[in-house]
């Protein structure tokens, strides 16, 4: 079965199709991140307009490039929700008119999903159960997955994402949108020790976490450099914050296996692409004789291959609808049923 | 020739079909529930009109002006359409399809409530078969609508509705026949479309775009800088 699977919940347009027995054929991708960048974050109604420009462009190019026709196609897979509404209606609106002119199934995906299974594209995917951190700069949760669509919420975050705390630290910081890649760049330069930052609920014995106090604690030492705030005190801090987040983070997972006696961890969202976090996940389940599997990095922000997939794994289940459509762009993914 | 024309750019859902100068339409007062209707609608206008996506030639959608959500779910039904049916696109102003529906008018204004206290506005005089554009689709205030010449002008659109007293304050004695509660339709849109697909003149699906005229949405940080500065 060939499914198309088309991403346009927030920045980036995603195209991809998926042969369940051959696997992803082609992914494309147009991230709008310098279009955004000037107005120092996303504008929801840009972000729609880029959209609807760059899907179909980017649905020849995937064809082109796996050597199919739209004749091929048995499904398409868009992300439904959650998400932006205007940007999810683009792709949602194409989606479906598609799929109306080629008589075919279409299955809505939750973006959270696809996130989640995204691991499973890569070459020796774990097995059902798993533990899974969704870590990204809406969401910081751990979860127990113990097959497609059975999500039980282990913890999450109180009030800011992990990544939403690098975006609000870079700009206190003066760097580019987004923070992640900027706050990872400047921390390779800092040094240990020159500043501290607490460790926001390490030790409180749940799986939750709370980033805003973090945010606070930074604007807190910026505010105490004042005028002495250059170059390297800045790479200071930059370390100090990657330190403190990426060392909760681990901790929390290594707590999740231990208390779901699991020894898979996944780890998705676009936090999952930091080196250091990897470096740490990769140290703590060693120790621990547990195994951890990303997606490759460009699979762990936004993209079309992950919406592709999860279609393709609730597709045998899709059914040729009226080609109503909605989007759900507030959507709880424990919502989520098994297919 | 056969066509499809849809509208989404109001809260009504318009769709028609020209076949052969023959003219088969759904509408509804759809709200907010486009997205929710519009296949459906067009599942029945095929099935009643007895024809299927591969016997048209072309697809025309209301381009714009209008609301940007409306805009996009229209062009985004209209690009999907035609892609999987490999068909040409037109994209027609919703000004001008107003001006086409005004009851047979051949001055119009045309004039759309575009929110936050502006009007899209055009209008148009019928030159032969067709239309003149004598002042070009743009955003206003109410009360600083381009000027028009002479009289016997006809206003159509929700903008006539909205602010009507502007308006008429703007064209004493110029515009008497209003029309406030025209609305783009479909039929009009597929009129339009019409001489633009026989000349050959329909695009590619990728190539269909709303035209929301109102095209500064947002600030960059260094215009929110210079406002804070200048504050």
């Amino acid at each position: 079965m060939l499914i198309l699977g088309i991403e346009s919940s927030c920045d980036e347009t995603g195209l991809a199709l998926y042969d369940t027995k051959q696997g992803l054929l082609s992914h494309a991708l147009h991230s709008q991140i310098e279009m955004h960048a000037e107005y120092g974050g996303v504008v929801p109604e840009l972000a729609s307009r880029d959209h609807i420009r760059r899907a179909l462009p980017l649905t020849r190019h995937v064809l082109n490039q796996a050597g199919k026709t739209l004749q091929d196609i048995d499904g398409i897979a868009y992300t439904q929700g959650p998400g932006l509404s205007g940007a999810l209606l683009v792709g949602t609106s194409i989606a479906e008119a598609l799929a109306f002119s080629l008589n075919l199934p279409t299955i809505g995906v939750h973006h959270l999903e696809g996130h989640l299974l995204a691991p499973l594209l890569e070459a020796n995917p774990p097995a059902f159960p798993f533990v899974a951190l969704l870590v990204s700069g809406g969401h910081t949760q751990l979860m127990r997955v113990s097959a497609i669509g059975d999500y039980e919420l282990l913890g999450d975050t109180l009030d800011d994402a992990a990544g939403e705390a690098f975006d609000k630290t870079a700009k206190l910081l003066g760097l580019s949108y987004p923070g992640g890649p900027a706050i990872s760049r400047l921390a390779s330069q800092g040094t240990a020790g020159a500043c501290q930052l607490p460790r926001p609920m390490l030790n409180n014995g749940d799986l939750n976490f709370s980033f805003s106090g973090l945010k606070t604690a930074v604007l807190t030492l910026v505010n105490q450099y004042g005028n002495q705030l250059d170059e390297q005190a800045k790479a200071d801090i930059a370390y100090e914050f990657q330190e403190a987040v990426t060392e909760v983070l681990t901790k929390k997972c290594m707590a999740a296996l231990r208390n779901t006696g699991l020894d898979q961890l996944i780890v998705s969202g676009g936090v999952g692409a930091n080196a250091r976090l990897r470096e740490r996940l990769d140290a703590a389940t060693k120790r621990r004789h547990c195994h951890v599997h990303y997606p490759r990095l460009e699979f762990c922000t936004d993209n079309g291959a992950m919406i592709a997939f999860a279609g393709a794994m609730r597709m045998q289940h899709a059914h040729i609808s009226d080609h109503g459509f909605t989007v759900r762009p507030r959507w709880d993914l424990a919502e989520l049923q098994t297919p | 020739m056969n066509i499809l024309a849809l509208d989404t750019s109001t809260e009504y859902l318009s769709l028609a079909l020209l076949l052969d100068g023959r003219l088969i339409q759904r509408e509804m007062l759809a709200g907010q529930s486009h997205s929710q209707r519009i296949l459906p609608l067009l599942r029945e206008l095929l099935d009643e009109a007895g024809v299927e996506l591969s016997d048209l030639d072309g697809i025309a959608f209301g381009a714009g002006p209008g609301s940007f959500t409306g805009l996009r779910i229209g062009c985004g039904v209209a690009q999907g359409l035609a892609l999987g049916a490999d068909l040409p696109v037109v994209g027609v102003s919703t000004l001008l399809a107003l001006a086409e529906d005004a009851q047979g008018a051949d001055k119009v204004i045309a004039c759309l409530d575009a929110r936050m206290g502006e009007v899209y506005h055009a209008a148009y005089i019928k030159q032969g078969a067709g239309w003149k554009e004598v002042v070009a689709p743009g955003l206003y205030k109410p009360e600083d609508v381009p000027a028009v010449e002479g009289s016997g002008w006809t206003g159509a659109g929700s903008g006539w509705q909205s602010y009507a007293e502007a308006l008429q304050q703007c064209y004493v004695g110029q515009a008497g026949n209003l029309l406030p509660e025209a609305y783009p339709r479909a039929a009009a849109i597929a009129a339009l479309a019409l001489p633009g697909f026989l000349a050959g003149e329909g695009r590619i699906a990728d190539e269909a775009a709303p035209v929301y005229i109102r095209n500064k949405v947002a600030l960059k940080t260094s215009e929110r800088l210079a406002k804070a500065n200048a504050a």
